[in-house]
């Protein structure tokens, strides 16, 4: 199973069209990701990792190339299949966490089963479930501002888990955090590959954190400039 | 997922309870106004069904002297125009029903200490059933006792309960104008007219004994009015040309000379008085449309602030799993929510304001269920097509924009 192909990127490009004309982001950039790898992306500012990561999350579409996701090429489904494929396949965690403010944790966890069709019973379950599976049992019925921004993180990822998703697509999520908490954060990241096979692609400016992936992908100027297993020696070829 | 919407626009209004208030008030005002314009326009038509059912139908009255444009009789009071003899001519005529000759004065009734002012209504037996009249105990009069000039009354209800309270009147003498009249009947109640009146209020007397020996009448015979009862509602122009030359034939009234009797229309003149509330009633419709658009351009107005500022929310929602009719359905319940429960005020307030115009102004006002339904439904349709552009909006927003804003 690992060998299965789960993304498979070509001769992907995005320009941003602003007032100042067109803005080449992504230039043909290739790549194929295998079920459950568990890949770091890392580059410097500005290189294109979030707007990769967008493509990949069906959240935006390339200008040119071919995306094909789980045996589905992306580029010719209807917006209600896209969305059919977020609600699904993908569970997203953000830099910012982005849950809804005035829903309390077990509301937002579940969110993603409401448009899933799933009856209340099941998502309030589901989702308790998955909060004391992230340490945060007994915080159910708080608003997320009342929790610190490291429980807010693990609320997003059991948001991300509930749907049962082939693939999470986590954009720096240890972005907002301290180091003691953004470990933390990983290791539950880690477990979900090693233990549930979920498939994880991350996007890191820190070393420390991508060292919990086994393959790191390296953009410069919107191209992949590295490509390579992480081995316990550290990064291979790359100087962060 | 339609449960967890509704729940999801409930917290969402909840979140801004002043604002959703004042949005909500265009709709109240506006059902509001709809609920009392469909209750006086109801109380209206019940109102006139009332009276005509009181009065009956295809009714005629045939008044003594001609009247002007101005409404100022000529010619009443000086010269016997209309006598019981008319009334029994126009008894003959195919078009008519029945009549009843009217000679009605104002009397003093005495019953041992009891004394009551009232009307006295000198008239034959037919008025019974031309006046759509019930008795109620005992019986009325016969046209014997009307040839002979009996003594014999029958008590409308409210002169039987100022006389006699609870005590059976039937059987008892009471004093008219100082005469001894034996009560042969009673009459069942009718409550109020149109205009006000206690129609209750009256006596019935053989028409004969009132011009001899009640009113001292001058002129033999002469009758202040005639009801007329036509045979059916098609019946009455005909009915009404046929008296015209009836009358004018037995008055001797040459071509040049104008008639020196008046005929009116009882039914019709009933639903002009409905047409006076019926315009009041288009003016309450008026004002009902008004604020339902100005109302459902207020919850247009707010639901595109609420998309606008809850933009990174949508976003969210996208990013999960939400498709676009998720969303729209989602803004769309809450628009439907502002206008219904404004509606929900809005027809309590409609029934509080009916309530207080029947007790109040004594306007008969009438709140249907019918009318409640309509108000909800009217309510529904303004939420749905305020809210859809707003909704629509939402839904259409790119997820990858929806997210980034700030
Ligand atoms: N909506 C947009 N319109 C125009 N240009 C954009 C837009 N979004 C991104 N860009 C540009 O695309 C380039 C890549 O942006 P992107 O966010 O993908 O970088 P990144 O690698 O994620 O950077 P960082 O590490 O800072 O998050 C940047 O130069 C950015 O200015
Ligand atoms: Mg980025």
């Amino acid at each position: 199973m690992p060998d299965q192909s789960l993304i498979q990127v070509e001769h992907l490009y995005k320009e941003y069209y602003t007032d100042a004309g067109s803005v080449p982001v992504l230039k043909d950039v290739n790549l194929e990701i295998r079920k459950g790898e568990f890949v770091a992306i890392m580059g410097p500012s500005g290189s294109g990792k979030s707007t990769f990561m967008n493509i990949l999350g069906c959240l935006d579409l390339p200008t040119a190339g071919r995306y094909v996701l789980d045996g589905r090429d992306v580029g010719t489904l209807q917006k209600d299949a896209l969305a059919g494929l977020r609600n699904e396949v993908i569970g997203f965690v953000f830099q910012g966490f982005n849950l809804l403010p005035r829903a309390n944790l077990v509301d937002n966890v579940a969110l993603p089963l409401v448009y899933a069709g799933v009856d209340k019973e099941e998502r309030r379950r589901r989702s308790e479930e998955l909060l004391a599976k992230v340490g945060l049992a007994t915080h159910g019925h708080h608003a997320p501002n009342q929790i610190s921004g490291g429980q807010q993180q693990r609320v997003a990822i059991a948001r991300a888990l509930i749907n049962k998703p082939r693939l999470i697509l986590a954009d720096e999520p240890t972005g907002n955090l301290d180091t003691s908490t953004s470990e933390e954060i990983m290791k539950l990241l880690s477990d979900l590959n090693q233990h549930d096979g979920i498939t994880i692609v991350l996007v890191t400016h820190e070393p420390d954190i991508a060292a919990h992936a086994g393959r790191m992908v390296q953009f410069v100027d919107g191209k992949v400039t590295h490509d390579g297993a992480i081995t316990h020696g550290g990064i291979e070829g790359v100087q962060a | 997922m339609i449960s967890a919407m509704v729940s999801e626009a409930w917290r969402a209004m909840s979140a801004n309870r002043m604002r959703a208030f004042l949005t909500m008030l265009g709709m109240m005002i506006g059902v509001a106004a709809v609920i009392m314009m469909l209750a006086v326009g109801r109380g209206t038509q019940y109102a006139v069904e009332q009276s005509i059912a009181a009065m009956g139908s295809n009714l005629f009255i045939v008044l003594a002297g001609s009247q002007t444009t101005t409404g100022v009789r000529i010619g009443t009071g000086n010269a016997p125009t209309l006598v019981a003899a008319d009334a029994d001519a126009i008894a003959e005529l195919p078009e008519v029903a029945g009549v009843a000759p009217i000679s009605p004065g104002s009397a003093q009734v005495v019953y041992g200490s009891n004394n009551w002012g009232t009307i006295a209504t000198g008239t034959t037996a037919s008025y019974i059933d031309v006046g759509n009249w019930k008795v109620e105990e005992g019986e009325m009069f016969s046209d014997a006792d009307v040839r002979s000039a009996s003594r014999v009354v029958v008590l409308g209800q409210t002169v039987v309960k100022n006389l006699f309270g609870d005590e059976s009147p039937v059987g008892k003498t009471v004093r008219i104008s100082q005469s001894p009249f034996t009560v042969i009947g009673t009459l069942a109640s009718k409550g109020q007219s149109l205009d006000g009146r206690d129609q209750d209020d009256t006596v019935f007397i053989p028409l004969v004994t009132a011009q001899r020996k009640v009113f001292g009448n001058n002129f033999r015979g002469a009758v202040r009015f005639i009801m007329v009862k036509a045979t059916s509602a098609q019946a009455m122009p005909a009915a009404e040309e046929a008296m015209t030359s009836l009358l004018r034939q037995r008055h001797r009234l040459t071509d040049r000379r104008p008639d020196d009797f008046t005929i009116r229309n009882l039914t019709a003149a009933a639903n002009t008085a409905a047409a006076t509330t019926k315009a009041m009633s288009l003016m309450l419709g008026a004002i009902a449309s008004v604020s339902l658009l100005v109302g459902g351009i207020g919850i247009m107005n707010i639901m595109l602030v609420s998309v606008t500022e809850r933009t990174r929310e949508i976003g969210i929602r996208i990013a999960i799993g939400a498709r676009e009719r998720d969303i729209r359905l989602q803004f769309l319940l809450e628009a439907i929510f502002l206008s219904l429960i404004g509606s929900v005020v809005g027809v309590a307030m409609g029934v509080g304001a009916a309530a207080i115009a029947n007790a109040v102004a004594n306007l008969t006002v009438v709140v249907t269920v019918g009318s409640i339904l309509l108000a909800f439904f009217v309510a529904a349709a303004v939420g749905i097509f305020f809210g859809y552009y707003p909704a629509n909006k939402a839904a259409q927003l790119k997820p990858i924009d929806a997210l980034r804003y700030q």
